[in-house]
């Protein structure tokens, strides 16, 4: 049987929509300084951002996964007074500009900050404007997305399969690890290259939180935006990198974790 | 009894619900669990297994008590030794068949290799040697059925519990699936509850049956005592009686609106008198002779009932009749018309209440 013709009234915003998503990046395909990519790919500054930004957001997406995914299953699985507001607060980092994020951060874990003074006189630990504050910072702003992602994929799956697992001898831990996560492993998944890819291009919480310094906190969005005020070239060869790389990496993701089976 | 392997009294109160049985099953017996929806089979089944905590009551296996509220002894589900074969069955879709059932073995401290040679055994067992590298959703619904019986009997548990084990699947595999499993139950030398509204279920493959309703038993006993002898109406219905509930005298049973049937068997006092559907005979005009109870009736309905049409009559009593097809085009019976009905003594049943 012929599929029904879409009607016009859906057609023809779903295409605008499309060509206001893809219309920046042709702009920037076309105004690309094609003839001089190659040298300029391989200035030292490019690759050290680059390689900063997938180490920083690769850290900060592991960081997520072992404090995010266990916040998750608390949230969908264990009742407690205040259950709302938690799952409030966990969303809050969405809604809030990030440099407020950043401020936040600085407030906290700054050297004169409520916790960042004691790490800083107890284990001589200070978290801004070093490498570790950056991936502090991604974290901060991308966790939401994993949280939300894996606690809907929790409460999505059947409970029942865990009630099986206890009366088949499993611990709570077990039930865990061997049903839970299992079963719920393309969510996690979905949640973590969600979470990688706002960790990559976070900008406002890690200037602020942590400063823009070559090589230590300088990830790929800052140079774009540092570059943007002395040379036009090289932030489009930047942002076409950027864009590249995450492009090739959440296809790759993509088709292998979240297809479905 | 003291050869009881389980004996627990389930209380679970749940508001507007409340769950009160005393369930005792030996070594080796097969009980049933039969109710209607929602009288609280399940429940009863999830507060053995530790899934649904009790309000009240004990829970005492072998010689171990799991479960009181009132002493405060509880024992989590992971510690019982109870297996479950659950209504759908919930086989980790993640696992594959011989995984599945290698699952047990393992949260019990049985190393991988001998695990997975554990569960290779139970699968060969349940006929389903071949397909221990099979997903659940490459399985059939017997075939899911089977691995989920291995999956529960390869720890030994000292009870099995069975819920709705054969609801999930079609007539015909039912069929063949309620004799494998009855080959099981037979072999498996701890006490099995088995939880069902299908009466054929509790009659092929339990030893006793006891029957609950609105949370509580109503009856309970072997088939033949239970299907002879029904209670209430549920029971009734379930095993294709009639039944009223009244008072005897003499040798007649006063049942309804100033209707007395009159009985063979002695009783006094508040009695049960049941007949089958097809001991009642419909007539267009009063019968003279031998039946020695006629009253009055209303068609209320007709329905087919195998190769008869069960008349539903309604009167001092609401009785179903069989009658054959020719007899009904014969009596021209239509809902609604008035007609006789008519019941021999020897056809019925009656017991103290």
């Amino acid at each position: 049987m012929r599929s029904r013709q879409a009607p016009l009234a859906l057609l023809l915003p779903a295409l605008l929509g499309l060509l206001f998503l893809v219309l920046p990046l042709v702009g920037l395909l076309y105004r690309a300084p094609w003839t001089t990519l190659p040298e300029r790919l391989t200035e030292p500054g490019i690759l050290n951002a680059l390689r900063l930004s997938l180490l920083t957001a690769t850290l900060a997406t592991a960081g997520c996964l072992v404090l995010g995914v266990p916040l998750a299953w608390l949230l969908a699985r264990v009742t407690f007074p205040g259950r709302r507001v938690v799952r409030a607060l966990v969303t809050v980092p969405l809604v809030l500009p990030p440099v407020v994020g950043g401020v936040a951060l600085l407030l906290v874990f700054g050297r004169r900050g409520l916790i960042g003074e004691w790490l800083d006189s107890a284990f001589g630990i200070t978290l801004p404007f070093t490498t570790a504050g950056v991936v502090l910072a991604e974290a901060f702003v991308a966790m939401p997305f994993l949280i939300i992602s894996v606690e809907g994929a929790l409460r999505g799956a059947d409970a029942r399969y865990e009630e099986a697992a206890a009366t088949l001898g499993a611990g709570r831990w077990t039930t865990f690890t061997r049903v839970t996560l299992p079963l719920v492993a393309p969510g996690v998944a979905a949640g973590a290259v969600l979470c990688w890819a706002r960790a990559l291009g976070e900008f406002g919480a890690t200037i602020t939180f942590a400063g823009n310094f070559p090589g230590r906190t300088q990830t790929m969005p800052l140079a774009v935006y540092l570059a943007l005020e002395t040379d036009l070239e090289a932030a489009i060869v930047l942002s076409l990198l950027l864009l590249f790389v995450s492009v090739v990496v959440l296809a790759s993701l993509r088709d292998k974790w979240i297809s479905s089976p | 009894m003291s050869g009881d392997l389980l004996d627990a009294r389930l209380v679970v109160d749940r508001g507007t619900f409340r769950l009160d049985v005393h369930l005792r099953i030996a070594a080796g017996e097969v009980l049933a669990l039969l109710g209607p929806n929602g009288a609280g089979k399940t429940t009863a089944l999830r507060a053995l297994a530790g899934l649904e905590p009790l309000t009240d009551g004990h829970v005492t296996l072998g010689e171990r008590e799991l479960d009181r509220p009132g002493r405060r002894v509880w024992t989590p589900p992971e510690r019982r030794p109870i297996g479950v074969v659950f209504q759908d069955y919930l086989l980790f879709p993640h696992l594959s068949a011989l995984d599945n059932v290698a699952f047990g073995p393992r949260r019990h401290g049985v190393d991988k290799r001998n695990a997975r040679a554990q569960a290779a055994e139970w699968l060969t067992r349940v006929g389903l040697a071949d397909l221990g590298k099979r997903k659940p959703r490459q399985l059939s619904g017997g075939q899911a059925q089977r691995v989920a019986l291995a999956r529960a009997l390869v720890n030994h548990p000292e009870l099995l519990l069975l819920d709705e084990p054969l609801a999930a699947l079609d007539a015909r595999t039912r069929l063949d699936t309620r004799v494998e499993l009855q080959r099981h139950l037979a072999e498996h030398p701890g006490a099995t509850l088995l939880v069902t509204h299908d009466p054929l279920d509790a009659l092929v493959l339990a030893d006793r049956l006891v029957v609950i309703e609105h949370g509580a038993v109503v009856q309970e006993g072997d088939a033949a005592a239970v299907t002879a002898r029904p209670r209430t109406d549920y029971v009734a219905r379930l095993v294709g009686l009639n039944l009223y509930r009244g008072h005897a005298s003499g040798d007649g049973v006063r049942v309804g609106d100033g209707l007395t049937l009159v009985v063979t068997d002695r009783v006094a006092g508040d009695a049960f008198v049941a007949f089958r559907p097809s001991a009642v005979a419909v007539h267009n005009q009063r019968p003279e002779g031998s039946p020695r109870n006629v009253w009055a009736a209303t068609v209320g309905g007709i329905q087919s009932h195998g190769d008869n049409l069960r008349v539903l009559l309604n009167g001092p009593i609401e009785a179903a009749a069989d009658v054959t097809p020719a007899a009904a085009a014969e009596l021209g019976l239509v809902p609604g018309q008035q007609v006789w009905a008519s019941l021999k003594a020897a056809e019925t049943h009656a017991y103290p209440a």
